[in-house]
């Protein structure tokens, strides 16, 4: 969503704490996703009061509970609904949705298509932990093939959804991914989905120690986070490996990886990132393969693909003025009485 | 030639034909020069269950029964009096509820060896050329040769000019009834006002019928209906769909809220969709949503925000919403859900009545989920039970169930209409300041009714969700006293309401004495029609209809006891009369039909002769 932002902020990041114990298991990565949000909150210059969170079912949907802002948890795989219906009525409203893979791939993916396709301004917030974590570790839409789990002793067998391309899919208007283990990029990718105007839809790989300890570690661990994720940045040329020498290359609609200093090869030859260009962010959203794979693509962090596209709340607004415009405000006893009535004496 | 003029009462027409024979339009022409004269009525559409069965067979005949009188009407009748039948399969479907002796008016076009193969005519012989059709009144007429021939000269396609054919049948209605065209030619002019060649075709058609009867020598006798004494008044002819429709917007008028309603297209409930997408001058939102679940979920977040939030379905539908009618239950926010009830179950009739969805209403969610249920007794009361669904659920935060069925929804009557200023004022208050050192959502007035305040308001920030909440503060508890408590408040806050609503009154009858009929929703024509009946013949019987079914108005069950016995007829195996029996103890029995088709009053008035005897 699209917000003026402000140099004086008109709360603090404390102020949006509330009095409630936050009651994730401890080292559970939502709780540094809690706090990069309540420091990016308090930046965007909408008062405290504007702002709404609306969650479904799962861990991370205990998140309104912990922000002194307006909130619902709803039920399982409809906070996209629900937030839905109130941005349509209320459009002065700072609308944040969060779920996770189970809330919104799973029971609530109908909704999720559908929000992203009408491009409601709101934000939205896939906390992505590739497992079930309040049912206590079944397997998840977006865990991998193979999968062992509670429910699945013998691995998984279901294909996992790629929520990236899933949102392209949709057309969304604002996709974007980051992880918990980095608060600067994060916080970065938050105020970029603040500032957007539409859905904002933004992908964040969260560690659950608990039943999926160390999923994303390849993408967060400093050991192999240069090699393994790469961070996107429109007008950037597309750049990893330990000293940035790793690059993509696009061969027709193939991308490739190469060495920038081998082969005769340069950095004039890369990829240079462009958020507005769809097909290309096709591309960018199908690096899913394994990091265990041989000769895998690095996985992509930050703004895949943003647009601009009327609002569902404005279209449905100007609608409603353009017939009072022609035809003038409703006048309730002329509806009442209708085109034919007739009088008994 | 001398015509003979005769004055009836009342008459029963059911207009039937193919799904492309304009049967409906017809029948809806017919209706609306009856009310505009006068005429008390009540017409029941009787649509084929798919959209285009195929042309000439028993699946796709299309009927509309119309019953119009000089006197009071509330049912649109059982037997009929006359039969439009267009083609062989019409007069197939509908002979058995012709009335012995009653009139056949049936397009001889319709009867050719093909129509009746289709039909399911034995040898392909028609009734119209054997005598099997000896008792009744045949009037035969070759509408297709008679449009033809009135068109000859029009320039139009055969095509277009058969289309024209129901203009003919409707123009010899209206000759034989005694009515004027003007009604339906205006109409004509305002659909047609832009292509002249087919608005002139349709004006000829509709007059060469009137004058086939007029100068056709067969036809000696028409007939008159004087207009009905109806209470002094204005009146307007409305179906039940639309009157539900008016009634929201009515509700969010005096409420004085935005009205946004959030559903998904079934059938028999789409049209309170469509009849509110035309009123966006009153500021309506309507979400047209990707299932019956976002169509409930999207009128909670709208709730939350403010808004008068209404979703509409039927049964199928309802039963996917429940989990969020659960958590309307227990954010206790304002929350109007409509059933427009078909048969059932699954899949069922979509197309066809019933009333089975009485229990589901009450009962059909997970937990202890109280909800008010309240049902319309006719078309035109769905405006009123739509309004007080409203004003129940603004003024007690709470989910309110509105029950209407397939009948009453597209079935028409006229309607008394109110002013803006005859609708009571809804009383709405948001919470704008601390109701204590913190704010507390849950904290309760005399009505045990929470505080709505909306997002936005500075100092109440809140959260509330689907999780069991501590009394007062609105913090998740599962604290096992605090649930009791709370189950137990949610279960008086719902029974309180009866403070606040009507006492049940008497219909009709003593208000002591033999037998008390009944009955709620749709049933309401019928079971009227039928105590009169049975009190012209000299039997003791009272008659009462349930609006407030959740709660009961608080005299009920000291009115049930007053008899020494109850009639409970239902169109469904008896779910009104469990929770009669199980709330009161009262031995009341039932009158059930599960047949997709509404009672008559004549099976209620033999039941109550039963009972009496
Ligand atoms: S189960 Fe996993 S996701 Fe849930 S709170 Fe614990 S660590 Fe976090």
């Amino acid at each position: 969503m699209d917000t003026a932002t402000t140099s004086a902020p008109l709360f603090t990041s404390k102020e949006l704490v509330t009095d409630q114990e936050v009651r994730w298991c401890p080292g559970c990565g939502d709780y540094s996703i809690l706090k990069q949000v309540q420091t990016v909150i308090p930046e965007l210059g909408i008062p405290r009061e504007k702002f709404v969170f609306i969650s479904g079912i799962g861990c991370s949907s205990r998140f309104p509970y912990y922000m002194e802002t307006y909130g619902m948890h709803s039920i399982h795989g409809r906070a996209t609904a629900i937030a839905s219906g109130l941005r349509a009525t209320r459009k002065d409203l700072s609308v944040w949705i969060v779920t996770g893979d189970g809330d919104s791939m799973s029971i609530g993916g109908n909704h999720f298509i559908h929000l992203l396709r009408r491009n409601l301004n709101v934000n939205v917030l896939l906390f992505n932990n590739q497992i079930y974590g309040l049912t206590k570790g079944q397997y998840s839409p977006t865990s991998e093939e193979g999968k062992v789990t509670k429910s699945t002793p013998y691995g998984s067998i279901d294909h996992p959804f790629n929520p990236i391309a899933l949102a392209m899919g949709a057309d969304g208007t604002f996709i974007a991914r980051s992880m918990d283990r980095d608060p600067v990029h994060l916080k970065e990718m938050l105020r970029k989905s603040a500032a957007h105007k539409g859905t904002s839809f933004l992908e964040i790989y969260q560690n659950c120690n608990v039943f999926n300890d160390g999923t994303f570690e390849m993408f967060t661990e400093k050991a192999t986070k240069k090699q393994e994720a790469l961070f996107v940045e429109t007008g950037k040329p597309l750049l990893f490996g330990q000293n940035n020498e790793l690059g993509i290359k696009l061969d027709g609609f193939k991308p490739v990886v190469v060495n920038i200093n081998e082969n005769g090869n340069s950095i004039n030859d890369i990829w240079v990132h462009d958020t507005s260009d769809r097909v290309k962010a096709g591309i960018l959203s199908r690096f899913f393969d394994s990091p265990e794979k041989e000769g895998h693509y690095p996985r992509p962090f930050g703004v895949f693909y943003e647009e601009d596209r009327p609002c569902y709340e404005d279209v449905m607004e100007d609608q409603v003025n353009q017939v009072i415009a022609a035809k003038g405000k409703g006048n309730l006893d002329k509806l009442l009485r209708g085109s034919e009535v007739w009088d008994i004496k | 030639m001398e015509k003979q003029n005769e004055v009836l009462e009342q008459v029963i027409i059911k207009f039937a034909g193919d799904s492309g024979d304009g049967m409906q339009l017809t029948g809806t022409q017919f209706t609306n020069t009856a009310a505009l004269f006068g005429n008390d009525l009540s017409t029941f559409p009787d649509f084929p269950a798919e959209i285009r069965a195929p042309q000439g067979t028993l699946a796709g005949v299309s009927g509309y029964q119309l019953h119009f009188g000089s006197v009071n009407i509330y049912t649109p009748g059982d037997k009929c009096d006359v039969l439009v039948a267009m083609n062989a399969a019409a007069l197939k479907a509908n002979l058995k509820n012709l009335k012995d002796g009653g009139i056949i008016i049936a397009n001889s076009d319709g009867f050719d060896p093909k129509n009746l193969r289709l039909a399911n005519y034995p040898d392909g012989k028609s009734p119209l050329e054997d005598d099997s059709l000896g008792k009744y009144n045949v009037i035969t007429i070759d509408v297709t040769k008679m449009t033809r021939a009135a068109l000859v000269d029009s320039g139009l396609g055969t095509k277009e000019i058969d289309r024209a054919k129901n203009m003919f049948v409707l123009g010899f209605l209206y000759w034989m009834y005694n009515r004027s065209l003007d009604i339906t030619i205006k109409f004509l002019e305002d659909k047609f006002g832009k292509k002249p060649a087919i608005l002139d075709a349709n004006l000829k058609v509709l007059r060469a019928g009137y004058n086939y009867g007029d100068t056709t020598e067969t036809f000696r006798t028409r007939f008159q209906v004087q207009p009905a004494k109806m209470a002094a008044g204005s009146y307007r002819n409305i179906m039940g769909n639309q009157a539900t429709a008016i009634g929201l917007v009515a509700a969010s008028h005096q409420a004085e809220l935005p009205l946004f309603v959030g559903t998904y297209p079934i059938t028999p409930a789409s049209d309170i969709l469509h009849e509110l997408s035309k009123h966006k001058s009153f500021g309506v939102k309507t979400f047209q949503a990707e299932d019956e679940i976002a169509g409930i979920c999207t009128a909670i977040g709208a709730s939350f925000g403010g808004s008068l939030a209404v979703t509409t379905s039927s049964g199928p539908g309802i039963a996917l919403k429940g989990e969020a009618m659960g958590l309307g239950i227990m954010l206790e926010i304002p929350l109007v859900i409509i059933n427009v009830q078909r048969g059932g179950p699954s899949t069922g009739l979509p197309t066809k009545t019933e009333q089975s969805d009485l229990l589901q209403a009450l009962y059909g969610r997970n937990g202890e989920a109280p909800m008010p249920v309240i049902a319309a007794y006719s078309p035109a009361n769905c405006f009123n039970t739509a309004f007080e669904a409203c004003r129940i659920a603004l003024e007690h935060m709470t989910p309110v169930m509105m029950l209407s069925d397939g009948y009453i929804a597209n079935g028409a009557e006229p309607w008394q209409y109110p002013t803006s200023g005859d609708l009571k004022k809804i009383d709405v208050k948001f919470a704008t300041e601390k109701n204590g050192e913190n704010f507390l959502p849950y904290k309760r007035d005399e009505k045990l009714s929470r505080p709505w305040a909306l997002p936005g308001t500075k100092g109440l920030e809140h959260r509330i969700g689907g999780l069991e909440k501590q009394h007062e503060t609105g913090n998740i508890s599962y604290d096992s006293d605090n649930h009791q408590f709370m189950v137990r408040m949610r279960e008086a806050k719902v029974e309180k309401i009866a403070d606040y609503i009507p006492q049940q009154t008497l219909d009709s009858g003593p208000e002591k004495g033999k037998l008390l009929v009944v009955g709620w929703g749709s049933t309401y024509g019928a079971i009227k029609t039928a105590c009169k009946m049975a009190r012209s013949e000299g039997y003791d019987v009272a008659h009462a209809q349930i609006t407030y079914l959740k709660p009961f108005p608080k005299n009920l069950g000291e009115m049930l006891f007053n008899y020494d016995k109850v009639l409970v007829p239902e169109m469904n195996t008896g779910q009104l009369l469990k929770v009669l029996r199980d709330k009161y103890f009262v031995p009341a029995i039932g009158l059930n039909k599960i047949m997709g088709i509404p009672f008559s009053a004549g099976e209620i008035k033999d039941k109550i002769v039963e009972l009496c005897k």
